[in-house]
């Protein structure tokens, strides 16, 4: 008797665990995800130079991280003074209102200046479907014209989209399939810089 | 939590703790939305509103019409002195007809109480209440808690009293919902007979002479006398009223401590509260208006999100 609950206990254990946890592969260490930060400040530095009319927008919740890390290496090591930043929620603009099963849950929007004629890079860590982006382009219009916006994301889910939407700064091409998941981890929110591809 | 555990806002007294957080929170990214160079979102644009007033109404039916064009809902506005229920027609006849255009929510003041709460039991839609008689106005005493957060940083322990005709007022009512329920302490404070009999069970004092009750507390949230809903004479005049229970500058300035004070509107001016206090620092009744948008903003966008296609 006690035997054959043992053996349900570790068959419970074992199914409880395999759904747990997802297998997850790294797609990039600590080291590359730090020479692609640098790429892509000096990507950034190559087209917008002083950075005067330029402004960085990140894209909430995550795009925040990156934006941090590349205005950090932006200030340090380029000497940009008066890097303009801010964060753009796109929460009240995602076009899947009322259509997800999940509560949207919105985050907060800091831009402190006008967006018109300056030339607007958005931020983020993931480009997948393009939806985010598309909404990110409606909202930006809430705080002027701005004279171009570009797109920068450190991972370019290939092959996944939506809609008609490219980066024109990219960190790595991934290509994933849609029941995966691609994780960027940032150093001050979850301990390390690692990016992991997670399959369920 | 990201959502809200009701379907209808009827009022505060069927809210949680963790929807008026989620509400607060809400507001606060629609108080930004509101003060950009474009203050609209898109998020709505599917959902039709009608706003159905069977009673007088200027700030709340502005701010809610305002709150719903912000967020791009496309509205319909009613007032029953203009309408078919002069004829005869019953309120779940009114409605119904009205929800048969494809209308998704109703905002709705009526003069009986419990109407939206009758409302919700009989027709598809969600119903937010923008007061019903003397019962209850949730969005209101939304925004005045709201406002205190945004002054006092919380409003969890603070103090604060309600002065004014407590009996007639709806405002009062949910205003002792919403800040008991966030873990405040409430006194009210007014003539004998405009103190509802049963007070003490929604545990809150009473406190008869004001100069005490504003030296005890943080918000002083003055009140109307609510003269078209009195049957009866509850004091002998007004000028009796106001020497008792009006809030002045010179009460405001013996004061041992710089207190907030408060007013839901329309103001007497010289009757609850004179001029020079209404339009003192102290004074947050304009902020009160702000906010009431980016509450109803916040407030609508949950119910809407709840409303799935």
């Amino acid at each position: 008797m006690i035997i054959r609950i043992k053996k349900y206990l570790i068959f419970a254990f074992r199914t409880f665990i395999s759904t747990q946890y997802m297998s997850q592969k790294v797609l990039l260490t600590a080291k590359e995800v730090q020479i692609i930060l640098q790429r892509l400040a000096c990507q950034l530095v190559e087209n917008h130079s002083d950075f005067s009319n330029t402004v960085l927008i990140g894209i909430q919740p995550r795009g925040i991280f990156l934006l941090n890390r590349l205005q950090e290496i932006l200030e340090k090591e380029y000497q940009i003074k008066d890097l303009k930043t801010g964060q753009l929620d796109i929460t009240f603009y995602r076009d899947d209102f009322r259509r997800s099963d999940k509560p949207l849950e919105a985050n907060k929007t800091k831009i402190d200046f006008v967006v018109e004629d300056k030339r607007v890079v958005f931020v983020d860590d993931v480009l997948y479907t393009g939806r985010s982006i598309r909404a990110a382009l409606t909202a930006i219009q809430s705080f002027g014209r701005p004279k171009e916006i570009e797109l920068l994301s450190f991972i370019d889910r290939r092959f996944s989209r939506h809609l008609p939407i490219q980066p024109d700064y990219n960190g790595r091409q991934v290509d994933a399939i849609n029941e995966e998941k691609v994780k960027v981890n940032w150093m001050e929110n979850e301990g390390e810089d690692i990016v992991y591809l997670i399959s369920k | 939590m990201s959502e809200l555990s009701v379907n209808h806002l009827l009022g505060i007294k069927y809210l949680q703790k963790s929807d008026i957080d989620l509400i607060f929170n809400t507001a606060d990214h629609f108080k930004e939305v509101i003060n950009r160079p474009i203050k609209k979102v898109p998020s709505l644009r599917d959902i039709t509103i009608a706003n159905l007033f069977f009673e007088n109404s200027t700030r709340t039916r502005l701010s809610f019409e305002l709150a719903e064009k912000r967020l791009s809902a496309d509205t319909i506005n009613f007032s029953a002195a203009s309408s078919s229920v002069k004829k005869g027609e019953t309120l779940i006849d009114t409605v119904n007809n009205i929800l048969s255009m494809k209308v998704d929510m109703v905002v709705m003041r009526h003069p009986n109480p419990g109407a939206g709460i009758f409302l919700s039991k009989h027709v598809k839609a969600s119903i937010v209440n923008a007061g019903d008689g003397a019962h209850e106005h949730p969005t209101q005493a939304l925004l005045d808690s709201y406002s205190i957060r945004e002054r006092l940083g919380e409003v969890a322990g603070k103090n604060v009293v309600i002065v004014g005709d407590i009996l007639h007022s709806r405002v009062a009512l949910s205003n002792i919902f919403a800040l008991k329920l966030q873990g405040a302490n409430v006194k009210v404070c007014g003539p004998k007979t405009l103190i509802p009999k049963y007070i003490d069970s929604l545990g809150v004092e009473v406190e008869t002479n004001l100069i005490k009750a504003l030296e005890w507390c943080d918000v002083a949230n003055m009140l109307r006398v609510q003269n078209e809903r009195m049957d009866i004479s509850y004091f002998p005049s007004t000028r009796e009223y106001t020497q008792q229970f009006g809030l002045n500058k010179k009460i405001l300035n013996s004061l041992n401590k710089e207190i907030i004070v408060m007013h839901p509107g329309p103001i007497n001016r010289g009757v609850e509260i004179t001029s020079d206090v209404a339009d003192s620092d102290q004074a947050i009744i304009l902020d009160q208006v702000q906010n009431g948008v980016a509450i109803r903003m916040a407030a609508i966008y949950l119910l809407a999100s709840k409303i799935k296609q």
